[in-house]
């Protein structure tokens, strides 16, 4: 309670924000809590779960594993900064729509997040990636009801 | 039942609430925020067994932010569980690491724990009893105080026993050429749903009025049990489920957290959250049963089975919960998986100071079929018969009624196994050379299981209201809950087929007790069996009505009005279904277009003996497994899983293929990776470090071969499914393991650690 506050400033869904917080709070608390955007998911809080990546600079991060503080002068996206008024799912969340991909959906938003960061990664570089590089980029994503196997169709669909 | 034409069922649909759920907006307990809310956080026992000499909250009540504090000495209140055995909050003694004493709720999450780090609970610690058998001696302490077993069942630490028998098991001993005795462990594993236990509650001091929002996958059940615990009013209750992050049978009893969280809600005239943490998920939510299976079965010298005698004693835990009731399933498939002509099934469960275990899907199936299935395949090696070839001249079939009074009107068991083992090239990759650091095997598994409901509460129905509006607009409301399964499409799907009601005028609502008709929950693998035969007798209801004045406005005298479209079609007539419901209310006879339909199945209560038709319909599967075991590593590779399942019909393909692959996922891990590990009581492996759940690169190709028996007790001809995917994964894997390496397994999970012992233990 004693710390000092610290003020940083990062980009959020396209959104310019200004912030003083507390260098303890995580970066997925600083979302949920006080940005109150609900669709990061805490699964597990020790980073094995993966249900509340984010991208922060084009990265897939577990935002319960990365301080809130080190977002400064970043850009971070989060599953609400998806898609947009025109089209208000992403490619990657129409290719897990379509794939059945979702069940109780408690770790879709994770593995939208991980998988965007992936795509954007391979598509940028012109790569389309195997079925077992795919597999691979969501092994820290857990889920417990789809067995895996329709995300990781709708992750590689999203190269066709 | 022949297969009728249809246009939707039978389509892959894709999932109602999946657009929500995929853009972040679905709004689960966690997300849930009321103005003025505190955070509760609970003190659970520092030892598994110990008596509590004094509680001390004094400086957790002084502490900035508490709003309150309780223990059992300010709380009137009953026991609550199955045997209403389990105080919400303990006083006296406790008895399992899970065990309540305190509960804070404060101004923030952080203040709560803080303030329950600051209760002094003085323990006298006590040494407690982990194994079932050491607890059913005679000189064993009494475990349970509220625990009627001395009464009841001759053994103070007895919480449930069951008694089954079918016919003569002497004279079928007689008639074996051989009989196989086996004694299989099985382990203690957990749910792990993505989100973990949450619930919100809110107290109306001015009309005595609780509401819950609480992620329960059988809100009826819930709200009588949270009446009885806080001697209240079950109308009183309201449960609102949010969304529902991943049920598998964790929500079908009613937890003390639930009860607490109300209790503070009461107590401090604030709503109040409570959020497991995943440790506090591990070490306090239900597990699956763990259980010593032995296994007595015999077969005659054509491979005929001749008997099956089970002894089952499980480790009830401290408490006792719906989980107890899983022989009702497990004598099932003893009795009934493949025909059996004699059968004894005994099973005691015992109270340890181990907590107490739950329901998990397959309910006490995949310990039996695990059994089952590797006893088959050693009576074949006895015989020197083919594997294949013992399962198929023993396979259920239609028509059958078996020893316990189960009535199999169709039957896709053959079939089911015929499928697996030519698709699998079961009999190639069998009889392949097993040599070198990899070695290939393969083995079959079967299930049976409920598939159309099942008969254990008073009522086993589900009720639906219709709404349809004056634009034409359909509100589908049912008792039923989606937990994630997929069960709300299948819904909206039946009513797109018969209503020719376009899916975006569809809408149901599932969540709110206050609103929706009863329904039992979701269990049993029932739900689109039976909300979905509820939900066709209201649309009868509301044809009759729609009929009745389209062909008074058309002037035409028919029932036989076809919905298309939006549309009503007879010969050239045609009338928009808004105009007709608009004039039904506008005009004569001034009604809504609303109707009320209550489906019970025909299934019945088994008898004192448990004997009797119990299931709308059964569901019959078969997986074969190939595996490759890693002899320098021990680690065994699930290559490719090939199921094949009766499933009456298939409503929605891409909705069932993930049931089948979720349900596939967790019976792997079963078999391979997952154990909780207790040592004298304690929980070691609270996390996901250490409780291995799969993962994508874990995942083998699962090849869905589904099997259509068009069972007229179904929705168009379907039977559940749910459940069935994971029943019989460890006995094929096990047996899998078994043909590559020969090294017979009969405790899970095969790790890689157990499969290097063993084979070094072999080539010494």
């Amino acid at each position: 309670m004693d710390e000092k506050l610290v003020t940083i400033s990062f980009t959020i869904n396209g959104e310019n924000v200004t912030k003083q917080l507390m260098p303890s709070l995580l970066l997925i608390d600083l979302i949920r809590d006080k940005l109150k955007l609900k669709g990061t998911k805490p699964g597990c809080m020790e980073g094995e779960c993966g249900a509340c990546s984010v991208i922060v600079n084009g990265d897939a991060i577990n935002s319960c594993m990365y301080l809130a503080i080190n977002i400064d002068g970043k850009k971070v996206t989060t599953i609400e900064g998806l898609g947009d008024s025109k089209d208000p799912l992403h490619n990657v969340q129409k290719k897990m729509v379509d794939h059945g991909a979702v069940q109780c959906g408690f770790c879709t938003s994770g593995m939208v997040m991980t998988t965007k960061a992936y795509s954007d990664k391979c598509l940028e570089e012109g790569i389309t990636p195997t079925r077992d590089e795919v597999k691979k980029s969501l092994e820290g994503n857990l889920c417990r009801c789809t067995g895996y196997a329709r995300i990781i169709d709708a992750a590689e669909a999203v190269y066709k | 039942m022949k297969k009728n034409e249809l246009k939707v069922i039978g389509k892959s649909h894709q999932k109602l609430d999946s657009k929500e759920r995929v853009s972040g907006k679905a709004i689960y307990g966690h997300d849930i925020e009321l103005p003025n809310m505190l955070h509760g956080s609970i003190l659970r026992t520092k030892y598994p067994c110990a008596d509590i000499i004094s509680i001390d909250t004094s400086r957790a009540e002084a502490l900035k932010g508490v709003e309150c504090v309780i223990t059992a000495a300010d709380i009137d209140v009953n026991n609550i569980s199955y045997k209403r055995d389990h105080p919400i909050l303990k006083k006296g003694t406790v008895n399992c690491n899970r065990d309540e004493i305190a509960a804070v709720a404060a101004k923030t999450k952080e203040i709560a724990d803080k303030a329950i780090q600051l209760i002094e609970v003085e323990y006298k610690v006590k040494e407690g009893i982990y194994d079932p058998f050491t607890a059913i001696e005679k000189d064993s302490p009494k475990i349970n105080e509220f625990g009627k077993g001395a009464e009841k069942f001759g053994n103070k630490n007895i919480a449930e026993s069951f008694h089954y028998e079918h016919d003569d098991l002497e004279e079928q001993k007689t008639l074996s050429k051989v009989i196989v005795k086996k004694t299989y462990e099985l382990p203690r594993v957990t749910h792990a749903c993505l989100a973990t236990s949450n619930i919100t509650a809110k107290f109306d001091q001015l009309d005595g009025r609780l509401t819950l929002w609480s992620s329960t996958q059988v809100p009826f059940l819930y709200q009588r049990d949270i009446a009885h615990a806080l001697k209240m009013d079950p109308s009183k209750i309201r449960i609102i489920q949010p969304v529902i992050g991943g049920g598998f049978g964790s929500k079908l009893d009613m937890y003390p957290f639930e009860p607490i969280c109300a209790l503070l809600a009461m107590k401090s005239g604030k709503p109040v959250q409570i959020l497991y943490s995943r440790e506090e998920e591990f070490i306090a939510s239900p597990t699956r049963q763990p259980m010593v299976i032995e296994l007595t079965t015999g077969a005659d010298a054509n491979g005929k089975f001749t008997f099956r005698e089970i002894e089952i004693i499980k480790d009830n835990g401290a408490y006792t919960s719906w989980g107890a009731t899983t022989p009702f399933v497990m004598m099932q498939a003893f009795s009934s998986l493949y025909q059996v002509p004699a059968c004894k099934f005994d099973s005691q469960a015992v109270y340890t100071n181990n907590p107490f275990a739950g329901s998990f899907r397959g309910y006490g199936n995949p310990q039996a079929t695990f059994s089952i299935e590797i006893n088959i395949d050693l009576m074949a090696e006895e015989l020197g018969m083919d594997k294949a070839e013992i399962r198929l001249i023993n396979a259920n079939y239609k028509g059958e009624v078996t020893g316990q009074g189960l009535h199999f009107k169709t039957c896709g068991a053959i079939p089911a196994l015929e499928t697996v083992i030519k698709k699998s090239q079961f009999d190639q990759i069998y009889n392949e050379s097993k040599k070198g650091r990899y070695r290939r095997g393969i083995g079959l598994g079967s299930m049976l299981h409920v598939g159309g409901g099942a008969k254990i509460y008073r009522s086993d129905g589900c009720g639906t209201t219709l709404k349809l509006d004056d634009y034409g607009y359909l509100t589908i409301i049912t008792g039923s809950s989606e937990i994630g399964q997929g069960s709300e499409t299948v819904l909206a799907m039946i009513a797109i087929e018969e209503l020719g009601i376009p899916i975006e005028k569809i809408k149901v609502i599932n969540t709110d007790t206050d609103v929706k008709p009863w329904d039992v929950g979701v269990h049993a693998s029932r739900t689109s069996f039976v909300a979905g035969n509820s939900l066709l007798g209201a649309i009868k209801l509301l044809k009759g009505k729609l009929n009745k004045k389209a062909s008074e406005l058309l002037n035409v005298v028919t029932e036989d009005w076809v919905y298309q479209d939006g549309m009503m079609l007879f010969n050239e007539f045609e009338i928009k279904v808004d105009k007709v419901a608009r004039e039904i209310h506008f005009g004569s006879p001034h009604e809504l277009c609303t109707v009320n339909y209550f489906y019970e199945p025909p299934s019945r209560f088994q008898d004192k003996d448990f004997k009797g038709d119990v299931s709308g319909n059964y569901a019959f599967a078969t997986q074969a497994i190939e595996v490759e075991v890693d002899t320098v590593t021990g680690n065994v590779n699930v290559l490719n899983v090939h199921v094949s399942q009766d499933v009456g019909r298939v409503l929605n393909p891409i909705g069932l293929q993930g049931q089948i692959e979720g349900g596939v996922a967790i019976g792997i891990g079963y078999a391979l990776t997952e154990e909780m590990i207790y040592e004298n009581g304690i929980l070691m492996n609270p996390s996901f470090h250490g409780y291995k759940l799969l993962t994508t690169t874990d995942m083998p190709n699962v090849h869905f071969y589904p099997i259509e028996s068009y069972d007229e007790a179904g929705p168009y001809g379907s039977k559940g499914a749910g459940e069935a995917p994971l029943i019989p994964t460890a006995a094929a894997i096990a047996n899998a393991v078994s043909n590559a390496i020969g090294i017979r397994f009969d405790s899970l999970p095969i790790t890689a650690e157990k499969v290097l012992r063993a084979l070094s233990e072999n080539t010494k």
